[in-house]
Order: structure tokens, then sequence, then C-alpha cells
């Protein structure tokens, strides 16, 4: 099977590293081998973070480059923007429409662009927009929009139920499993 | 079992089944997490160290005491812990010692990206170099053999792609060494001339015999491929991207070793192709290793020396077809690492910004200080740098700067390597004032606890020391502590310390905010009636606060109600939600 990829953007301290491994153990469990990289260190202090999620039967390059994911999973909307170059040019992207504006924004450097979603598409993106924390503070925590975009993504994947819930049981902590599933159940069916 | 696991787990669990019994690191970005995941395995004992050079000599202790042991550091760690490496290049080792040293190519966290290789060569000893997450694990057990078999510590060359990459791992049990006593041997440890001079000689031959090993070593792996116009000589990640491109296509000589490098294998592999290609990132240094060989293989010439690869720029350069993606005609306002809302080192650089102070920097979250709106900084280069520097600047400038500049510097970088230079002031005598940003944790690096916090690797109690004790005991006699959410106190110590004619210490202390035991106060909210839209609380750079059709607004999944906007808003317009936080 031809290697395929997926990539989780966001903004540093979202909770992009839970469901990188959530992905990770997923796809390990299918039989498949996988590679996950992330960026650790200053990044994480609100910066862009990127981690890329790759899988088939023999990966070698951990990261994704541009042209070629078949999904982005985006925690925020300007993230979605800045990799737009990395999907495929049939690929899909899954984003949350929370805005956080950048510093260069916040001190009227910059602007933050309008009607992302609709230009993405006009750029031809397959683009699936949705307002993951409202989902996720209904499922009790606004920490819990990993697992919404999670349960989304899961409608473009053709792996069954069982084997989601498995990895969430793996790779979340017990106290949190109920809050995390329902967070999944909401994004999923949303 | 298969597991998935980071290249940096994969050391860690490298070093649990080959033995090793002491770890002692210094952390740093994007070494930190072999130690972390040592601390995992109770058969290893752990520590960190204050700094790369501290960490090495216990290392080099545990080893002559008959320890499996390792330190871990990233590439300018190793700057730091260079003096003992050179060294143990010539004493050897007693039982089996690796230094685990990670490069930063794209500098995600760093200063800067010198290529840690550099150092093997000078050093004199044997560095491996993995591209995956199960190379990592098998070539640290490899190290320690070679450590043993040789006489020699081994560097195990990691890199960001590889230490932060997750990839499949077979994993066994932990094999106990034979115990290794120590031997008094005046002539091998004791390096004072009449030895050292001995050893040298030790140490070339040592350098034959391993280039002699690396050219059958399986670690240096000749992988055939049917298209001979092209052989590429490659290594670490940029192995996998000239795999990811190229496949099976062309002839690939992967070397496991970095250093010493074999000779006739690679004459070898180039004779057996039509052009000999070297991928490798950031130093063209396996490509000066042919050219010493008498070989003209393609390398620098068309491959970037800096940055890091990846599998469409090693498909360019190849001329091989490289994929596009589609992008949006809008500019995309870039999104820097900022410091975090409630972050304690926000109120004292707003007060530096505010007094118009020179500002000598250093290496931690605070670096962050530089970026507008507070720009609050001058200059950052190393680690410890700030202390030492500004009584440079003071030296040089006299009265002019000194009742202007400060130096800024993190309780851990503090204890690394801040101490020595304020050893300085206190003994060479400059009217310098040194703040101590007093954060209670290495924060950088992902919360690791140091010298100054009370606690061990663990979390368990440990010892404690006393910043403003140690600072009097210098010599200062000016040593006082502020808290950073209190911009009145901060701005009163900053003036009056600068305004002082003698030296002083200012200890800005408050927890990091993303500690997990510090309290969080519930957000604040703008009343809009109230505002006038004056931007004062947008001097501080929060990542809170932003404005709004004219008013200030506060994100309250991102506000911890730390109150230093409250202190600037002239009309009171902040007040805090009753809702918990």
């Amino acid at each position: 099977m031809e290697t395929k990829n997926i990539m989780i953007v966001g903004v540093g301290g979202q909770g992009s590293l839970l469901a990188s491994k959530l992905l990770g153990h997923l796809l390990m469990e299918q039989g498949y081998d996988v590679k996950v990289s992330e960026v650790h260190g200053m990044s994480q202090r609100g910066g862009s973070v990127v981690t890329y999620v790759r899988y088939g039967d023999r990966v070698c390059s951990p990261v994704i480059d541009r042209g070629e994911a078949d999904c982005i999973v985006s925690f925020e909307l300007l993230e979605a923007a800045r990799w737009l170059s990395y999907l495929k040019p049939d690929g899909q992207i899954v984003t949350s429409v929370q805005q956080i504006d950048p510093m260069p924004v916040i001190t009227g450097a910059a602007q933050y662009p309008e009607n992302l979603v609709e230009k993405m598409r006009a750029a031809g993106a397959k683009v699936d927009a949705m307002d993951c924390l409202a989902l996720a503070e209904e499922a009790g925590s606004a920490k819990a929009v990993n697992l919404v975009l999670l349960g989304r993504l899961s409608h473009y994947f053709d792996l069954p139920e069982e084997a989601w819930q498995e990895a969430i049981q793996a790779c979340v902590p017990p106290k949190f499993l109920a809050l995390n599933q329902k967070a999944f159940a909401l994004g999923k069916n949303a | 079992m298969k597991q998935l696991m980071l290249g940096n787990a994969a050391v860690a669990r490298g070093l649990y089944e080959a033995g090793c019994r002491v770890v002692s690191s210094y952390p740093g970005t994007p070494s930190t997490e072999i130690t972390e995941e040592a601390v995992k395995y109770d058969e290893i004992y752990c520590e960190w160290a204050p700094n790369e050079k501290v960490a090495m000599e216990t290392a080099f202790g545990a080893s002559l005491a008959g320890s499996r042991s390792f330190c871990g550091m990233k590439h300018v760690g190793l700057n730091v812990a260079a003096d003992p490496l050179y060294t143990m290049s010539y004493t050897g080792v007693n039982a089996g010692l690796v230094v685990g040293v990670a490069d930063d190519a794209g500098m995600h966290s760093s200063q800067n990206e010198q290529d840690s290789r550099r150092h093997a060569v000078a050093a004199k000893v044997p560095m491996l170099e993995p591209s995956d997450s199960a190379e990592a694990l098998a070539f640290t057990k490899l190290a320690y053999e070679l450590s043993e078999e040789f006489d020699t510590p081994v560097l195990l060359k990691m890199c960001t792609r590889v230490s932060h990459s997750q990839a499949l791992v077979d994993t066994q049990e932990r094999v106990e060494p034979a115990p290794k006593p120590y031997e008094k041997n005046i002539a091998k440890y004791v390096m004072m001339p009449g030895n050292a001079i001995r050893r040298h000689p030790v140490v070339e031959e040592r350098t034959r015999k391993l280039i002699a090993w690396s050219e059958t070593a399986p670690i240096n792996r000749l992988e055939p491929g049917e298209d001979h116009s092209m052989g590429i000589l490659t290594a670490s990640t940029s192995y996998q991207y000239v795999k990811e491109v190229c496949g099976d296509r062309f002839p690939v000589l992967k070397l496991g070793m970095a250093w010493p490098l074999p000779e006739k294998l690679i004459r070898d592999f180039a004779a057996s192709v039509d052009r000999l290609v070297v991928v490798e990132e950031l130093d063209g240094f396996l490509e000066e290793h042919c050219r010493m060989l008498g070989l003209n293989p393609l390398g620098k010439e068309v491959f970037p020396l800096t940055g890091e690869f990846s599998q469409n720029l090693v498909a360019e350069k190849l001329g091989l077809p490289v994929h596009s993606g589609r992008t949006l005609e809008d500019a995309i306002p870039p999104r820097p690492p900022v410091m975090c809302a409630g972050c304690p080192h926000r109120g004292l650089f707003y007060t530096l910004n505010k007094n118009k102070c020179t500002v000598m920097g250093d290496i931690g979250c605070y670096t962050l200080g530089a970026v507008a709106p507070l720009s609050a900084m001058d200059m950052t280069l190393c680690m410890g740098a700030s202390v030492s520097g500004i009584h440079g600047f003071n030296k040089a400038l006299g009265a002019e700067s000194e009742h202007r500049t400060v130096a800024v510097i993190g309780d851990s970088t503090f204890m690394h390597s801040g101490m020595t230079g304020l050893a300085n002031i206190a003994y060479n005598q400059s009217n310098s004032t040194v703040v101590i940003l007093d954060n209670s944790i290495t924060g950088m690096t992902g919360h690791q606890q140091n010298p100054t916090t009370g606690y061990n690797i663990k979390g368990d109690p440990a010892g404690k020391i006393d910043l403003e004790a140690l600072c009097r005991a210098m010599g200062f006699r000016r040593v006082r502590v502020v808290d950073p959410y209190d911009l009145k106190e901060c701005d009163t110590a900053v003036k009056e310390e600068l305004a002082a004619d003698e030296p002083s210490v200012i200890i800005s202390r408050r927890p990091c905010v993303l500690l997990k035991h510090v309290k969080l106060k519930p957000p604040l909210a703008v009343d809009t009636a109230k505002c006038i839209g004056c931007k004062s609380c947008m001097k501080i750079g929060c990542p809170a606060i932003s404005m709004r059709e004219g008013k200030a607004h506060v994100d309250n999944t991102l506000c911890v109600g730390c109150g230093v906007c409250e202190q600037l808003c002239p009309t009171d317009a902040f007040a805090s939600t009753e809702q918990e936080g």
C-alpha cells in the first residue's frame, strides 16, 4: 500500500501531541508501518505547531512535504490555511473554526484573513469545518478539542469503531476517559 | 514486542537493555526525553546535573567505578562538555560510557545549527548515527560494546527528526553486563603530561583499529540498486529522505558510523557507480572525507549547508519529480512563539522596556522577551553569557551603561553557568545589575527540576540551593526579591538597583504558570463601557488580549487572571469573572 499522510496542525499548547499519539497507536495496531514526527521545545510556546503521521507498508521519511498530505487536521483556521500547500490535490481538510490571533495580528502588524473556509474551498480543497470548541465544551472540557477532531477524522478512515475506541482507552488517562469518549462521539456525529 | 517509540525513548530503552546503571544529563531540546524516559526504569539511576560538563564528568566517574553510564545533551551542550570529552578520549573508560548528543538542523529550539560530527573528529572518539528509532535502540547497545572493546567513550549522534519521531521498535530484555571492578591505574587515568604523552599514541592506534572495524561493520550498509548512473552516500535522517524519493532505484551506501569513516568501503562504492552523490544535512562532512580520498562527489555544490532537508528538497536536487500544492492569495500572518498568558517573565520585561534598559539576555523561555512589543533584549549568545556579558559591557562603558543595563537569566541557566559570571562581577568589581528570573523550574525544555527547586528528577525532595544566600556569600550586599506580577514593585526595584553604586541582584520570583501545582485565577473580562481603547494593555504582548471593534477583549480560554494588564488600565476596565478558572 502507498504511504498515507496525515498532518495535525494548530497552536502550541492545543493538545496535538495526544492526537498524534492516539493516531499512531491506532495505526500500529492495524499492522501498518508507522512514523510520527513532532516538534517539542520553543515552538510549543503559542507558536505554529505541526505533527506528521505517516503509515503504510514501509514508511521512510518521518515528515510530510508540500503536496503530499491526504488529510490535514487543524485545531485553528489560520493554521489550516498556513499548511494548505501541503495538501494533495484530492486531499481533505478537517478543521475547527476556532480563530486565535497570532501576535502580529494582536499588535496590528498583520490582518487575520477573512472567510478562510470559503477561500480554501475556492482553491479546490475539500474542507470539513466545524465548531470543535463548542462541542468539546459540551463534552465537558475545552481541552477535548483533539478528540472532537479525531471523531470527525474517523469519517475519512475505513477503520472499525472498536479500533478507535481501543486506541482512546490506551492513550487517555482513565480519569478523563468518559469525557474523551463523549468528545469523540460528538465530533463523529456532528 | 513491537512498539511505536520516540527516538529518544528508544535510546533510553537501549540504555536499559544494555545494562546502563548511571545517567547524568542536562536538559536541552531535542535531547531531553532520553533522560526523562530513562528515569522510568528503576534499574537506572538518573539525575539532572547543573550543566553538561558536570553531567559528563559524573558519567565518567561512574564508568571508572565499573557501571555502564550515559550522559545526554543537545549539540551546544557538547561544547560545554568538550573539556572532559577530549581528555576522556585519552583515558578511555572502565565500564562502557556513551554520550548522547542531539543536533537541531533547522533550529527548532536552538541558537545555532552546529554539526556535532566535528566534535567526534576533534576529540578522536567514535560516533554512531542512527536514522530512526529502531536504530537508536540498537546503536545505543552497540555503542556500549564498542566503548568497552575499544576502550573509548562513544558518541551517539541524534538529530531533531530522529529524536522526535516515533517509529516501530522491537524491544528485548535487559542484560546485566559482567562486573568491571575499579582498579587503580595512574598511568591510564591521571592525565598529567608524562602520562598523557603515552596515551595519545594509544588514541591514534585506536582510530586505526576503528577504521578497520568500520570497513566491514554491518551498520555501514550497502544497499543495491539497478540504476548505477548515481550512487548515494548518506546517513541519519537524510538516508530516510533518499529512500522515500528513490526507493531502491540507485545503490546507497548508508553509514551508521559517522566517525571514523571507512576508506576502502567508500572508494569501492564510488568505483561501482557513474557519479558519487553525498546527501547529508548541515556540513559537507562526508563529502570532505571523500575529497581526502581523492574522490569528486556531488554534494554541497547543490545541497544546502543550512536548515533541514525533506523529500521534496532531495528530489529537487537529484533532478527527480517534486510534489507541489496550492496556496491562497491572502498573506498568512506568521505565528511565532510567544510568552504564555500569565507568564511571570512578562511583568519584569515590561518594566525593563518601560525603563529603556539595555538588556543582556540568556537562553530560556525568557529569550521571548526580545519579541515585540516587549522588545526588551539586546543580546543572547549562550548559556550564562548574560552575566559575563554585562560585566564586559559595563567595564567598557563605565557609568554610562552601569545605570541602565541589566542582565536577565533564568534559575536553571544561572545554575548551569551564570554563577561563574556572577563570581567575576563580585571579584573584578563591575557595578552590574543581574536579574535572576526564578520561575522555579527549567521551563523551555518542558519542566525539569534543577538545584534551586528542591526536587530531583523523580520529583522527590532533594537539596535546594538558596539563591539569596548564594549571592550574598559571593559578596553581593544588595539582593532583593520581587513579584513580577506586581509592576510597581518591579519598577521600584529596577530603578533603585540601577541607581545604586554597587552591584546588585534582583530575584524575580514566581513559578511558571504551566506548573500543575500553580493555582490559576479566574479569567478577567473587559467592561466595554469603561474601556476607552487606549491600548495600554496591549503593551505587554499578552496572547489573551486583542482589540475587537476598538475595545480590548480578553480570550477567556487563555487568560489565567494574572492581573498584569489590570495594572496598566487607566479606567479600571478589567474585572475578574466569577466563574471558576
